[in-house]
């Protein structure tokens, strides 16, 4: 029988740590994701886990801890926000070329600046480059079954990348819900352990990590990071369907809702999906045919699937809680922009920001975005295709 | 009606400040205002850089040049301002983790280089504004939220780590002696090269709580009962001394400033141009 609780998402993250018994977790505070090394902390304290937890002195050393303990055959993990994850850049290059399967939870936080500490989603898109898997949560529910999912994603033999998964800062990290929990020895069993084929300290088979990659090998290496990164869809979905069997809560690569016969659409990330499917059920009562993709997997970018998903809408608008400053749009705008370019080229196709910096997004938001899709629908109108909602003139 | 170094130094509509009840930061910031009124300096050529905590919140009530920059990165941001314009008088506004966790790499180059910047770290001996978890200076065996049952790490004695490193000023007072504070303070503002200032905090909602120091009060009184000034330690025996923590100057010794030592470079290249 699973466990009804009520958690706050970070709660959930570092009840999956607990439940996975990692052998290393390494972490610096940062709001508003300080809570799950806290959390964590205090299971070490207790004797609840075996983990060595290492107080390290910024996010640069607690990502180069975790490159080390992985390295050495170990499950490490670490949770971060915004200028943490900042500061981890150089490290989460190393961490997916070396082909490490390091989990994060990475609790959404604009980042500066100007400084500011509530959510977007700046941090984990200005890392979508960076070789890790990416996935994101509507919900508490969802950062932790995303969490347990993710580490047998990454330590996959066909894949070994590392794995972020995201959630809202404050809107979910904070907020206390209802969540079903998995007994500590079923995630136990479904995780299984981690025996990597290659690793240092290995007295049978000494390696290298981390050397010299010149021109004669460096592309390959390269080439085979993205071939791991294209093979880790599949796998996604196969350990998605195993959850499914544990768990009956079902995953995919992105959630489609109502979105079959919908006429007009958002693709969305994490909470706000949340709002806009009650902004959907009340268009649905009112004959409006809406719906709603909302991304799970955004790197590797299940560009077919969503092509497929999305072909026989009118009007798409993609919502984007991040800039990009390419001046043409946000990032996942660009995205789904190319996914659906020779696919379903007869979409309209708008962008909006929303959100930046914390700033609340309401369903009175999502209505009016939805209105614009009708309107574009109705017209062939497509105007200005870079839009803001809820910022001021 | 605040009084007139507030109204004179201070963003008055800034005011109230953020900070807890009780928080020794408020005193601190006052105490350097203060010093700077005292040492006759003009507010338009004093420029105040801090990174991030509750401590680097002080500049952004100060009303003078100020820079918020990013967690421990202050002392490198303020080694460009000063040296792009060496007539500023630079002040960095520093707390213990953003000086000796993740910005420790900044400071001890800063010191290394003599450059003339003066730094006052406040330390409440923990993070203050994540929420309390244990930084380079909580006392070996004190509690913090990511230590509950005690933290085995030494800790750095700040301005032995910055005299060791090359600061040719260093100095230690508390909020509970905050005109000893003005007084080291003003010291490290004359001091052409490299100065520190540690400024004993008190953090009564986390570092307090935790290690069951009572309130902000008794916390003042556990400053004022255990600073001994290095003058009068000098003459105590080493049992006197247990349990007790120094204060007042333990380093003031002027050597070439780093942005004077760089003009004579210039100078002389541009003799031979
Ligand atoms: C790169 C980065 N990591 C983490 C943080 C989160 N953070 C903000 S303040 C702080 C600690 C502040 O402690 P301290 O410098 O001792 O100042 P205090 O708040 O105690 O005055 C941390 C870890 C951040 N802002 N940036
Ligand atoms: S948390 Fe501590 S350091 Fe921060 S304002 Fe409150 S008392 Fe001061």
């Amino acid at each position: 029988m699973a466990i009804r609780e009520r958690l706050s998402g970070n709660e959930a993250m570092a009840v999956a740590m607990r439940q996975i018994n990692p052998d290393v977790v390494a972490a610096f505070p940062i709001t508003p994701s300080t809570e799950i090394p806290q959390y964590f902390s205090q299971f070490v304290a207790n004797g609840e886990v075996d983990t060595e937890f290492v107080a390290v002195e910024s996010e640069h050393s607690a990502m180069s801890a975790c490159i080390g303990a992985a390295a050495a055959g170990g499950r490490a993990m670490t949770a971060t926000s915004a200028n943490g994850l900042a500061l981890m850049w150089e490290m989460l290059y190393i961490a997916a070329s070396s082909r490490l399967p390091i989990t994060m939870a990475c609790v959404n936080r604009a980042l500066s600046g100007p400084i500011n500490i509530h959510n977007d989603h700046s941090d984990s898109m200005g890392a979508r480059d960076s070789g890790w898997i990416q996935l994101y949560s509507e919900n508490n529910q969802e950062a932790y079954d995303n969490f347990i999912q993710a580490l047998r994603i990454g330590e996959h033999d066909d894949i070994m990348l590392p794995v972020m998964v995201c959630q809202d800062g404050f809107i979910t990290s904070h907020a206390v819900e209802n969540i079903e929990l998995l007994e500590d020895d079923k995630v136990k069993s479904f995780i299984g352990e981690y025996e990597p084929d290659h690793y240092m300290l290995n007295s049978k088979e000494p390696i290298g990590v981390g050397p010299l990659d010149l021109p004669a090998y460096y592309f390959e290496h390269k080439r085979q990071q993205a071939e791991a990164m294209k093979n880790s869809k599949k796998i996604i979905l196969e350990v998605a369907r195993e959850f499914e069997k544990l768990t009956g809560r079902k995953y995919d690569l992105f959630e489609e809702y109502k979105l079959n016969d919908a006429e007009i659409a958002l693709v969305i990330i994490n909470s706000t999906a949340g709002t806009a499917k009650t902004v959907v059920d009340k268009l649905r009562a009112n004959g409006v045919k809406a719906g709603l993709l909302k991304i799970r997997v955004f790197r590797p970018f299940p560009a077919e699937e969503i092509a497929n998903a999305l072909k026989h809408i009118k009007a798409l608008a993609v919502m984007d809680k991040a800039e990009s400053f390419s001046a043409v749009g946000g990032p996942l705008f660009a995205e789904i922009k190319s996914t659906l370019y020779g696919t379903a080229d007869g979409i309209k196709i708008v962008n909006y920001i929303y959100g930046l910096g914390g700033r609340d997004v309401k369903a009175d938001d999502i209505e009016t975005v939805y209105s614009q899709l009708s309107d574009i629908s109705k017209t062939g109108n497509i105007g200005e295709t870079y839009r803001y909602i809820g910022v001021r003139q | 009606m605040p009084s007139t170094l507030v109204e004179k130094y201070f963003r008055t509509e800034k005011l109230p400040q953020i900070w807890c009840p009780g928080c020794g930061h408020g005193i601190i910031t006052r105490s350097i205002a203060s010093a700077i009124d005292q040492s006759g300096l003009d507010k338009d050529k004093v420029c105040i850089v801090s990174g991030i905590g509750c401590s680097s919140r002080a500049p952004g009530y100060m009303d003078f040049n100020t820079l918020h920059t990013t967690h421990g990165r202050a002392l490198a941001f303020a080694t460009g301002i000063k040296l792009a314009n060496p007539e500023i008088k630079v002040i960095v506004i520093t707390g213990d983790g953003d000086a000796t966790a993740i910005g420790g790499n900044h400071l001890i180059h800063a010191c290394r280089r003599n450059i003339g910047i003066t730094t006052i770290v406040y330390n409440n001996n923990i993070y203050g504004m994540t929420g309390g978890q244990y930084s380079p200076t909580t006392p070996k065996g004190d509690k913090g939220t990511t230590a509950p049952f005690g933290n085995i790490d030494k800790s750095f004695d700040i301005c032995s780590l910055a005299s060791a490193a090359g600061a040719t000023y260093t100095a230690r007072a508390t909020a509970y002696h905050a005109n000893l504070l003005t007084t080291l303070v003003k010291n490290a503002l004359a001091n052409d090269g490299f100065s520190l200032v540690e400024a004993v905090s008190a953090c009564p909602t986390y570092y307090g709580r935790k290690n069951k120091k009572g309130n902000a009060v008794e916390m003042m009184e556990w400053q004022k009962n255990n600073a001994v000034n290095v003058a009068a330690a000098s003459k105590m025996t080493q049992e006197q001394l247990e349990g007790k923590f120094l204060i007042g100057e333990f380093k003031n010794k002027p050597e070439p400033e780093y942005t004077s030592e760089y003009q004579k470079i210039i100078d002389k290249l541009a003799k031979g141009r």
